[in-house]
Formats: structure tokens, sequence, C-alpha cells
């Protein structure tokens, strides 16, 4: 086949990744200026990030983030993956077109559209008006859909001969379960498990309806802060994250290519 | 079997349990409290239960807000689109060994908060921002120019945001097309515009409405880039129901908005969704 290179196209689609990271090597760079106010480059400084450690509220926010997302990535990963499981053993029929709906419905849902809803709900039949067990409960609402359908993609081409195969040789239900299907997924699980952190970790819309006095999270602080105005603090604070985020995902991308070598080679 | 029947449920049933407490009724309650009216201390009450929310939201000084949000979704559906297909394009053709990569490169920024990406646009276009800073730099121009706060700052904003969830869509549907079909019609003479008009748009087509769906219902339901990008005078739907939800309380009447967001959000979805069947069954 003629494989005709295509400069123009190919100059295009470098300028839209251009495009894609720009901001955020700008944001970076910027939490090294030593300029207050302008974006005029005074020189090299790292005197936003020591700043940052003596700033309560900034701290307070971090830990609320944090506690909600390990609350919501344990509970979301075994919901999901249970859900992902079940989901790929029903073969067709009315049920699983039942089940599907309630699962892709969350993920088209507009986020303020949720947001509202948990307010409402938990305002007027539990009379509660935000905390940090509240916005946890809203992340696993809309983060369990995401595990669901990726422990299913897997789940699906897992041959159920493997399992039956080791309740033949006498493992019980759980055993076979830990031994057999649990390793056999868990890349998925442990993909899964990643996007509800990211999810539980970014989220604003959702978050903003369901944090009460004092449950700030570290998105919703960064926007009431950024709302009047930029400062270099916050670029400071968004490098750490993004830095952060970045190296997370490196991580995992390297745990799961292992596992997939390690399976193509086996012994 | 019996055995396996009782498992299977017990797979299901924790995560569906969770999705019908925590999404389904709370979506229902957003319906009931629509039917009622605020209270003097920004509570619910159900005195006289009926559709006055929905008959607000009708009235002509509201119109402007919603013909606002649908512009901002259509144009940066239709941007993200634009901007997206080519590179989707080469990506599939000319991506070799290297497409996953250069996918990951292009869900990468989706990592980065939604809120940090929205507040870097700001320190670029702010009036001593970036691009102000490089313009006068140049000399281009004395003063700055307005770029914050202005339509085209949320429109490139949400674009920015939602442009990778256009370009997965749009690859998947072209590496799918067949590149024999392209040369089939290069070989009965047509030129490579009407190849790519009548071959492959049409057959990349269900990629099309599937970026459009992914771009246009989050950008319907933003709330944060009209608020940072487009400053205190852009209103949109999801903007006053923020309002009416956490400062305002009138929750009656941003459930009745929030009500009409999710069926048009459902509608159009399963719409989409009957066409893309139809044009890959057909």
């Amino acid at each position: 086949m003629r494989r005709d290179r295509n400069p123009l196209l190919t100059l295009y689609s470098l300028a839209v990744y251009v495009f894609l990271f720009a901001p955020i090597a700008i944001l970076i760079l910027f939490s090294f200026n030593d300029s207050k106010r302008n974006f005029v480059w005074r020189g090299f400084t790292l005197r936003w990030y020591p700043e940052l450690f003596g700033n309560e509220a900034l701290l307070h926010a971090l830990g609320v983030t944090l506690q909600v997302a390990v609350i919501s990535v344990v509970a979301t990963t075994i919901l999901g993956t249970l859900l992902g499981l079940g989901l790929a053993r029903l073969r067709s029929g009315a049920a699983s077109g039942a089940a599907d709906t309630l699962i892709l419905l969350p993920m088209v849902t507009p986020e303020v559209v949720m947001g509202i809803s948990l307010l409402l709900f938990f305002s007027l039949v539990f009379s509660a008006n935000g905390s940090t067990w509240q916005i946890a409960i809203a992340h696993i609402a809309f983060s369990i859909s995401y595990v669901a359908i990726i422990v299913r993609a897997r789940a699906v081409s897992l041959d159920p001969r493997m399992e039956e195969a080791a309740r033949d040789l006498g493992a019980s239900p759980r055993e076979a379960f830990f031994h057999v299907t649990l390793p056999l997924i868990a890349p998925a699980v442990a993909a899964g498990a990643l996007i509800a952190f990211a999810l539980s970790f970014d989220d604003l819309i959702i978050t903003s309806f369901n944090a009460g006095v004092g449950s700030s999270t570290l998105p919703l602080y960064i926007y009431s802060r950024i709302r009047f105005g930029v400062t270099p603090e916050i670029n400071a604070i968004s490098t750490i994250i993004v830095v952060t985020t970045a190296l997370l995902i490196l991580i995992s991308m390297q745990v799961s290519s292992r596992r997939t070598r390690r399976k193509v080679v086996p012994g | 079997m019996h055995g396996d029947r009782t498992r299977d449920a017990t797979y299901l049933l924790p995560g569906l349990a969770w999705l019908v407490v925590f999404f389904a009724v709370p979506l229902a309650i957003i319906f009931v409290v629509s039917l009622g009216t605020r209270d003097q201390y920004g509570g619910v009450i159900f005195d006289n239960v009926g559709i006055h929310n929905y008959l607000r939201a009708m009235e002509p000084d509201f119109i402007p807000t919603v013909i606002n949000s649908l512009r901002y979704a259509a144009l940066t559906t239709v941007f993200s689109i634009a901007i997206a297909y080519p590179i989707a394009y080469w990506i599939s053709r000319y991506g070799g060994r290297r497409k996953i990569l250069l996918l990951i490169l292009v869900m990468l920024p989706f990592w980065t908060s939604w809120v940090i990406r929205t507040y870097a646009w700001m320190t670029i276009l702010r009036d001593n921002g970036v691009v102000n800073g490089i313009l006068e730099g140049l000399g281009v121009i004395d003063a700055p120019i307005a770029l914050l706060n202005t339509d085209l700052a949320v429109v490139l904003g949400m674009t920015y945001g939602f442009l990778p969830f256009a370009i997965l869509p749009l690859y998947v549907s072209i590496d799918r097309l067949d590149p024999a079909l392209v040369a089939a019609a290069r070989d009965l003479y047509a030129s490579g515009r009407a190849a790519f008009w009548h071959v492959t748009l049409p057959l990349t087509m269900p990629g099309v409405i599937a970026a459009a769906l992914l771009t246009f219902i989050p950008a319907m339901g933003d709330f944060v880039t009209p608020d940072l990008l487009g400053g205190a005078q852009t209103i949109t739907v999801a903007k006053i129901i923020q309002t009416l939800f956490l400062s305002s309380k009138d929750w009656p009447f941003g459930a009745a908005l929030g009500f009409l967001l999710i069926v048009t959000t459902i509608v159009g979805t399963v719409a989409t969704l009957r066409i893309l069947r139809r044009e890959v069954i057909g």
C-alpha cells in the first residue's frame, strides 16, 4: 500500500498537541516567576512553594480531598468490579438492558443535574447539608459506571472454564474468585481504581453542591480563590497536582505493561 | 445452574442498589421538588403543586439565557469536531506503531483537573496575561485587548477542555474505515476532496455524532468555564442553576431547570443513538 505522507496534516497535528499542552506548560513556568502580578519574567524563584505549607486552609482542603478520594476509590472499586463481573455474565435480555441503562445514565447526566439531585436528596431525606461523607457518597455514585464498564470489557473475554476448572479441582467459590478470577481481571481493576481516584480528586461541580462548612475540597478551594484573580501560589499548587498526577499515570502504565509482558512470556 | 444465577445476582446487586438509591431516586426527587414552591426561608413547600416553575422557564425574559447556553455548547461542539477530525485522521493513517502513544498524549490534559486547566487560560487571556504581553512586546498593540470575560474566551476554554472527547470517538471511527474504499473512489476518478465528502465523511458519521454528543452534553452542564472565563455578565442555564441552589435559594425553580436539562439530554442521547444504530446497520 502506498503510504503518502502529508506534511501539512502532520504540521497541523503537531500544532494541536502544542495547543493541548502549552497552557499547562505556561502555568508551570509561571509558578517559578518572581513576580506577584504581571506576565513579565522577573527571574526564577521557588518562594511560592514553601508558602503553601503554611497555608492552613489549603492543607485542610487537601486533607478532605484525600479522605474523600480514599473512601470513594475503595467503595467504587469493590462495587464497580462486582457489577462489571455480573454484567459480563448477563448475556442479553431485558434484565441486561435495564442494567445497562442504569449504568450508562450517570455517564450522560450533566454534572450540574447530578449535583443538585444529591443536594436535594440529602437535604430533604436526611436533613443533611454537606459533609465529607456526603461528597464521598456522591463521588461513588458517579464513578461506579466507569469501573464497571472497564472491568466488564475484560471479564467478557475471560474463559469461564478457568473458574470451572478451579471448582472441579475442589476450590470453594470464594477461593476460585480470589485465586483465579480476580488475578485475571486485576489490570482492569487497577485501571478502574486509577480512574475512580482521578474522577474523585478532580471533581468540582458535583462536590460544590455537596460540600458543607469545613468540607471544602482542593478543587473547591482553588475555584473560590481564582474567582478573585490570578496568584502565583495557585500556579504552585497546580504544578504540584499536575506533576503528581502525571507520575501516578506513568507508574500505573508501567505496572500494567509489566503485567502484560509477564503474561505473554509465561514462566 | 441455580447456584450460578444466585451468584450473578449477588455480583450485580450492591452496585445496582447504590445507583438506584444515590442516582435514580435523587433524579426523581428533582422532579418532585420542581412541582413545589419556595418558602420564605429558602425551603420547599408543596401548597400549590403545579407546573408554575416550568412556565417560568418559558417566559420571554428567560429565553436569551437558554439561547446563550445552546450557542456556547453548539459552537464548542462545532469547533471541537473541526479541530479533532484532521488530527484523529492523522493518528489513524500515519500513526503507525505510535498510535497508542499519540492517543495517550491526547488524553493526558484530561487527567489535569478542570479547574486548573481553566485557570491556565485565565493567566493566558487576562489583560496582563501571556497573549497581551507578547503582542505588546512585539509592538502590535499599545494597550491590552480584552480577551478574558468574552464569548470567545468561554468557547475557547470549553473547546480546549472537551477536545479529547471529540478526538477519541473520531479516531475509532476513522480507524475502522477500510482505506481500500477511499482508494476505490480515487480509482474511479474522484478527486481527493470528492472522496472525502462522499466516502470518508459519510462512513465516519457515527464517530462525528458520538463526538458531538460527548462535547455538547458536558458543555451544557458546565458552569465553571462560563463563570471563570466569561465573567459575571455571562449567564447560562447551568450558571443560573448554581446560583438558585447555592446563593439565592430557590430550589423548586432550579430543580425545574435541572429537570428540563436532563430530559433534553436523554431525548438527545436516545435520538442520537438511534441514528447511530441505523447508520451502522443500514
